[in-house]
């Protein structure tokens, strides 16, 4: 079993405080121009994405050369898996060439975790399925503390398509091992009760509007058709029942940040108004993510 | 000519109520004598089985071969070598192999393969219909005729009530039972585990109890409707047990069958992600392996079969919603039996043997499962306090997909014998 980063719900609140510290470090580290550092010279990241991903994919290759190391980027189009090759074998055939750590993207749940049991090398999980997005959640985290002195006692609203979420999931396990209330939304058919069980100060309610009163934060999801099977919702009144629109906000504390993980569907989800708003901090998530990944990568990849 | 002596057994034959330590003499592959202090005569092979259980020959009412057109998973040879491996002396075929087991053709085919290859008898159980594809009724009369025991589009479910209906009128006019694999596959559809806080924290789509359950009470009402012996495959939910016992409250000719793993793993013994943990009808819910761990007691479920489905390693190394469905199950069914049914008391030792003899005999019409004078010899040896650690690398399935390598079991296989001869037994 290698020691890359699978999850958020196995991590313990040290773990989480000691990524999002040295996360915070290059956040500054950054600011103006950015020096390049040597932390990881010498050393390989291979980035593999079963799974389109344009910001995830970015943003770890930049926090790895950042960080000095070199890194090859591998896309399921682009490989030998367009060709029928196994999982197993792919990781196989890269792992023969020894790189210090694998970035994985991969629809299916799971994924990341089959390999890191046949594979020495650590893993980082960039998004598995319906399961885990850990270094979403960390972004995520980081970028509230920039708004907010503590998660504790915050309430934060997660809306939208909860069941095929990952970030979702990521972000549960995070936001309750540091006392935050969370309250999810959406559609019935898109949040089985089962979830509020997940972990402590999980709530959940059909209507956006007793989601987001009193809310700190509010963290929108893409509507994932990608992953559904069926229509589980008629896509027509989605945005009228679960779309994010400016006059909610007047429910939400005063100050309350609007978050997405990306890619936002402008009319689908949450209005232009409100992404283009002062209570969005969409574009700083982004920003936050390549501190975050450059944290991850020091840690996995740094440790002789 | 050849004979055996099976001396000083714990002789139990639920059809006799037999319970006592005797002999057993067998020539011919006939059972000659069932008495105390037999002596051995000329080159008589002598069994010691002081300690042991002798048995009916254990049946297996549900298992895939794979043979013909999976030859990778398993053959009608190993297979059959992994059932006498695991004390069956017959195992029933399921017909989802490549042709469907639909036609008399391919009947034949697997009867003559099996008594050319296989250790332990065979009894092929036919397709309800064409292909298996639910539509239109397979040749069950020819298959009848050829040898089939029952009829079954197990794997897949017969979604069509109609098409059920017919099946049902004709499998009784032929007098054989109809088994369904109970599964609403809109309400499974894409479906990998059992539904519920599982499968929401691994992130993987559920297969819903209701899945099997629906399917269940509209065959119970289909049977009443049709007259028709039905049978539910490997039953798991908890709502299913409650309607196949309902039914028979009614008087109704319905039976079940359970796996040992739906009755000793729940869902939330699953190795993250580990595909051999995956097989339909899903490990369910703690409540569900209650439900039918009572059901078995209480007499809802008449029978203990495997539901063994080899898959060979290169498919089930994969990403775990990739991995086709099914685990092994022939070597650590009497294992199984034992530690969850018979050493925790919820059954008796002589319940379990009626669960793998004359039960599944009463569903199907073998002419097997019992120990009678004149009878063909197929006995099972087993003993109840060994400890032993199942070692799936040494299995005799071609394929290596079971989640209980290394599980250390006390009591199970010694000897399994099929007319007469000595098919499997335990190295000592």
């Amino acid at each position: 079993m290698s020691n890359g980063l699978l999850g958020i719900e196995k991590l313990d609140r040290a773990e989480i405080e000691a990524y999002l510290n040295r996360a915070k470090f290059f956040q500054t580290h950054g600011e103006g121009q950015f020096k390049k550092l040597d932390t990881l010279r010498g050393k390989t990241l291979v980035n593999l994405f079963f799974e389109n991903s344009t910001r995830t994919r970015t943003s770890f290759e930049i926090a790895a050369k950042r960080l000095g190391a070199d890194t090859i980027s591998i896309s399921s189009s682009g490989s030998s898996v367009s060709k029928g090759e196994s999982l197993v074998d792919t990781l196989n055939t890269l792992a023969a060439m020894r790189p210090h750590a694998i970035v994985m993207r991969h629809a299916a749940s799971g994924a990341p975790h089959f390999l890191a049991r046949h594979l020495s090398m650590p893993i980082i999980n960039a998004g598995d399925g319906m399961h885990e997005h850990p270094t979403q959640a960390l972004l995520d985290a980081l970028t509230i503390l920039d708004h907010r002195p503590m998660l504790e006692g915050l309430r934060v609203a997660i809306i939208g398509d909860i069941i095929h979420s990952r970030v979702a999931r990521s972000n549960i396990y995070l936001l309750s091992k540091f006392g935050a209330e969370v309250v999810l939304c959406g559609p019935a058919p898109m949040l089985p009760p089962e979830l509020a069980k997940l972990a402590p100060g999980v709530t959940i309610t059909h209507d956006i509007r007793e989601a987001i009163g009193g809310a700190h934060v509010i963290m929108m999801l893409r509507v994932q058709l990608e992953r559904q099977h069926e229509t589980p919702f008629p896509p027509g009144d989605y945005f009228r029942f679960y779309g994010l629109r400016l006059e909610h906000l007047s429910l939400a504390q005063p100050d309350a940040i609007v978050m997405h993980p990306g890619p936002i569907n402008r009319g689908r989800e949450i209005s232009s108004e409100v992404a283009d708003s002062r209570h969005s901090v969409i574009l700083n998530q982004v920003e936050n993510g390549v501190a975050i990944r450059m944290a991850v990568l020091e840690k996995v990849m740094g440790a002789e | 000519m050849s004979s055996l002596l099976i001396k000083n057994g714990r002789v139990m034959d639920p059809a006799s109520k037999l319970d006592t330590i005797t002999d057993i003499a067998i020539s011919d592959g006939k059972i000659v004598a069932i008495d105390k202090g037999i002596e051995s005569f000329g080159d008589t092979e002598v069994f010691d089985a002081s300690g042991r259980i002798v048995a009916p020959g254990f049946i297996d009412m549900h298992v895939h071969l794979r043979e013909p057109g999976f030859e990778h998973s398993e053959t009608i040879e190993t297979g059959g070598r992994a059932a006498a491996a695991g004390g069956f002396t017959s195992v029933c075929c399921m017909p989802n192999t490549n042709p469907v087991n639909d036609s008399a053709v391919v009947t034949t085919y697997i009867i003559e393969r099996a008594r050319r290859a296989s250790p332990v008898h065979v009894f092929p159980i036919g397709a309800i219909t064409k292909g298996s594809a639910g539509e239109e009724l397979a040749s069950i009369g020819a298959m009848k005729q050829a040898g089939i025991v029952a009829i079954s589009d197990d794997g897949r479910p017969v979604m069509n009530a109609r098409v059920m209906r017919r099946a049902m009128e004709s499998a009784r006019a032929f007098g054989l039972p109809v088994i369904n694999h109970c599964e609403d596959l809109n309400l499974s559809a894409g479906g990998d585990m059992h539904e519920g806080f599982e499968s929401i924290k691994l992130g993987l789509r559920g297969i819903p109890a209701c899945s099997e359950d629906v399917m269940v009470a509209r065959d119970i009402l289909l049977a009443e409707v049709t007259g028709a012996r039905y049978h539910v495959a490997h039953i798991s939910a908890r709502h299913s047990v409650e309607m196949v016992k309902f039914a028979k409250m009614r008087g109704l000719p319905v039976t079940s069958e359970v796996c040992p793993h739906h009755f000793t793993l729940c869902d939330s013994d699953i190795a993250p992600y580990d595909s051999n943990f995956k097989m339909k009808p899903p490990l369910r819910s703690c409540f569900d392996v209650a439900a039918v761990t009572e059901g078995l007691v209480n007499g809802a479920i008449d029978v203990i079969a495997t539901d063994h489905a080899p898959h060979p390693g290169s498919e089930k190394m994969q990403e775990f919603e990739r991995c086709p469905f099914g685990i092994t199950g022939l070597e650590t069914a009497i294992g199984l039996s034992l530690e969850q049914l018979v050493h925790t008391g919820r059954i008796s030792l002589m319940r379990m043997i009626e669960m793998y003899t004359i039960e599944p005999n009463r569903v199907l019409n073998l002419g097997k499962g019992r120990l009678e004078v004149g009878g063909a010899a197929d006995i099972t040896i087993f003993d109840t306090g060994r400890e032993w650690a199942f070692d799936l690398n040494k299995s005799q399935s071609k394929s290596r997909n079971s989640p209980f390598d290394g599980r250390v079991f006390k009591g199970g296989q010694i000897a399994t014998i099929v007319t007469g001869r000595i098919v499997w037994r335990l190295e000592s």
